[in-house]
């Protein structure tokens, strides 16, 4: 008798929990969502964690996840590597509808609001006790510094720019975002370097250090380079979805998702340690 | 018949300059190429079967292959692509007959890395010294100093020597680089069995505008004030147009063929160029009219000479560039920032230009407007008429003395390839093109880029917003009989 009471409970719950859903997935207009989203077709590298991985273990893909839950339907992915053309191959050849992870306001797509803000940190062994937190730190001078270095023509990351207007040049190690393509995420060789004592410490962007630290077994201490923006460049930017110029419904629909599933998506973000610097998040 | 590469289908979108192939040549009853990650291939002409394939690098770290090989006394001849993604460049001699790698000169690092012995003897104080490879760049910068070469190489058989341009270091900016940064935007002379470097001329030293050393080197004899000098003619991406001694490396000349202001000259006596310092760019600020723009006064796209004429026809572009404070863009999950850079025409209002200049008397003889950058290759023949393509799908022949228009043939594209001329089995002589657009110039139309978004393909879509109505994608082969 006892059992049955809790079976009969226990399908109430279930009961409730379903309809609690349904109407969760309703105030994004399911009708809507099927003629917008036969499948979810997602642009994204396949390797390139904490992001993104063919093996559909990065937050990217547990956003898409989310993405194709609330619109009632699967992820469909087309698989570039996020380089130089990624764009044109991708979401603006018509092959996929949605980037999962791109700067707000880029110029080349439409860009939603955005659903986090990171950083550029320092990234040094705990044991090795530094605490460096700004670039005008005179230590900085003395140490074996890693950056991350991009190759395309007059660009490179804000904190390889911010050292160099500094005079901090010569003790500076480069690691190419591009990395070895065959390593499980090619951009992480420089948070491993930081443990192994290749360097004394690195600046590396936000979610690539939070990940790939809580993997090392050396504690690693992460903390927001400052100052956040020096002159015009910015150490922080706020991560959007992308569609294409023009994709209204797509962006509508996305912005009405990324409010309604806000505390979702940061467990998410959590989960794979991304350091954030939104105000709100705080 | 066909052979098919199959080139490493996990590499898609590695590579970072897309996918470009420069062309085969034939040796022997052998062709020659290079595949983009990184094989050189030997077939056998007739049957198309492989002879061999040698690996030479590794495109999962961005190391590519674009360049078309040259083969020369029992050698193939190439060099590596991938300057942005933080390769150290070499160029290197494989064994025409197995495919064996005979020697490898690296551009950066120590001389013993780079071939530099007790042969090498640069004309300039400038370019001496030891291990420079390593001691003109700050820390380890050298070891991801770009230096590549993935442009054309040149022969002299009496001399024994092969010449080769290296292209613009990376992949760090100008202020993280301080120092000359060799051997990189430079040309080099060497001995084509060992690979010693004989002599090296560095066009742009700690180079601030990504103006790669790899335009073509036209190996001439010239009557230089009065007696006949062994030149090497290069009409530079700086917009200048080098006349040099080939043996030694001395610059005889160096004048501008296109609009400069990032330069005010060359200083023979050093060898240096003296830098417009108004016109250095530093991430965040405001530069305007930096010309010639990034593709330079003249990109990969060869000229061709003429011995009847004693020019040089140049396939010029006449653009500027602004940098107007800095942009945000992404690669591999990481937001960073660059600067935000606009291409336009010239003084003037037009884009290219098709430039006669005559190398002895240091001008130019006659040249044609064109609305377009003319990024096409040129061929002269005996008749004396020039053949060259323009972006918006003409293919055009002029009177090579004169410059008037003789012929012209709307192809379905652009014309970015090279035009050759051949004697056919019937005896006639034939002219023939491959149209299609792409390339850095059009890749507003190859790849479909947004018009509004001046700044894509850094920064030129911005002076080639009209090409789409001009032109669409395409490739044929168009092959022209001569009456």
């Amino acid at each position: 008798m006892r059992r049955t009471i809790l079976l009969i409970a226990g399908l109430v719950i279930v009961c409730a929990l379903l309809v609690w859903g349904l109407e969760r997935a309703s105030t994004a207009d399911p009708s809507r969502s099927r003629s917008l989203w036969t499948t979810v077709r997602v642009c994204s590298d396949p390797n390139n964690l904490p992001f993104s991985s063919a093996r559909h273990d990065g937050f990217e893909n547990r956003l898409a996840d989310l993405i194709a839950r609330e619109a009632g339907t699967r992820v469909e992915y087309t698989w570039w590597a996020q380089r130089r053309g990624f764009l044109r191959n991708t979401l603006n050849a018509g092959l996929c509808d949605v980037v999962i992870g791109y700067p707000t306001g880029s110029d080349a797509v439409r860009t939603t609001i955005p659903y986090y803000r990171s950083t550029y940190v320092f990234v040094t062994r705990r044991s090795r006790r530094l605490r460096v937190q700004s670039f005008d730190d005179p230590r900085l001078r003395g140490l074996k510094v890693g950056v991350q270095l991009v190759g395309d023509d007059g660009a490179n990351t804000p904190p390889a720019h911010a050292l160099s207007r500094r005079g901090v040049i010569s003790n500076v190690i480069g690691y190419s975002v591009y990395g070895d393509y065959r390593s499980n995420s090619p951009p992480s060789a420089i948070v491993a370097a930081v443990a192994h004592g290749d360097v004394d410490i690195a600046t590396v962007w936000g979610p690539l250090a939070g990940y790939f630290a809580a993997l090392q077994p050396e504690p690693l201490d992460l903390v927001p380079v400052q100052p956040p923006a020096d002159d015009h460049l910015p150490e922080t930017f706020d991560i959007s979805m992308a569609v294409r110029a023009g994709d209204t419904a797509r962006l509508d629909w996305l912005d009405r998702f990324l409010t309604n599933r806000k505390a979702e998506i940061s467990r998410i973000l959590a989960a794979y340690h991304v350091p954030r610097v939104d105000e709100d998040h705080r | 018949m066909k052979y098919e590469p199959k080139p490493i289908a996990a590499a898609q979108g590695v590579a970072c300059c897309d996918v470009v192939n420069r062309g085969a040549v034939y040796d022997g009853g052998t062709l020659f190429y290079n595949t983009l990650d990184n094989r050189t291939v030997a077939l056998d002409a007739a049957t198309g079967k492989e002879k061999w394939v040698t690996t030479l690098g590794d495109i999962n770290k961005g190391e590519t292959i674009t360049m078309a090989p040259l083969v020369a006394k029992g050698k193939v001849f190439v060099g590596n692509s991938g300057g942005e993604l933080g390769v150290r460049g070499w160029f290197t001699a494989l064994n025409a007959s197995d495919g064996k790698i005979a020697w490898r000169a690296y551009s950066t690092g120590p001389d013993k890395d780079v071939l530099i012995g007790p042969r090498f003897k640069p004309f300039y104080e400038k370019d001496r010294g030891s291990d420079l490879g390593i001691h003109t760049w700050p820390g380890e910068a050298w070891k991801q100093g770009g230096g590549t070469s993935w442009g054309w190489v040149s022969y002299d058989p009496a001399l024994n020597l092969v010449y080769y341009g290296t292209s613009n270091p990376g992949p760090w900016n100008a202020e993280q680089r301080p120092g000359d940064n060799k051997y990189t935007a430079g040309v080099f002379a060497r001995d084509a069995d060992t690979g010693e470097a004989v002599w090296f001329y560095q066009m742009s030293p700690h180079d601030l505008w990504d103006y790669d050393g790899v335009n073509e080197q036209v190996l001439v004899d010239l009557p230089i004030n009065g007696t006949t000098r062994k030149t090497m003619l290069r009409a530079d991406r700086d917009g200048y147009l080098y006349v040099m001694d080939r043996t030694t490396g001395e610059v005889i000349s160096a004048d501008p063929f296109v609009h400069i202001t990032s330069r005010q000259g060359i200083d023979l006596k050093s060898g240096k160029p003296i830098e417009n310092e108004a016109k250095k760019p530093s991430v965040g600020s405001v530069v305007r009219d930096v010309c010639p723009a990034a593709p330079g006064g003249k990109d990969w796209q060869p000229t061709a000479y003429s011995p009847r004429t004693g020019y040089l026809y140049i396939p010029a572009n006449n653009l500027c560039m602004d940098f107007e404070g800095v942009e945000a863009s992404y690669i591999a999950g990481t937001p960073f920032v660059g600067a935000n850079v606009r291409m336009y025409a010239g003084p003037g209002g037009n884009r290219g230009e098709f430039i006669a200049w005559d190398p002895v008397n240091r001008r130019k003889a006659w040249s044609i407007r064109e609305e377009f950058p003319v990024w096409s290759g040129v061929v002269v023949t005996a008749s004396d008429v020039a053949f060259y393509g323009t972006m918006d799908g003409w293919m055009k022949a002029v009177n090579a003395r004169t410059g008037e228009p003789l012929w012209q043939f709307k192809t379905g594209s652009g014309i970015i390839g090279q035009p050759i001329t051949y004697r056919g089995p019937d005896g006639k002589q034939y002219v023939a093109v491959l149209s299609g657009v792409g390339g850095w110039s059009g890749a507003i139309v190859a790849g479909g880029l947004d018009a509004r978004d001046g700044t894509a393909a850094l920064g030129f879509v911005n002076a080639m917003t009209d090409l789409p109505k001009a032109t669409t994608r395409g490739g044929t082969l168009y092959i022209f009989g001569l009456p």
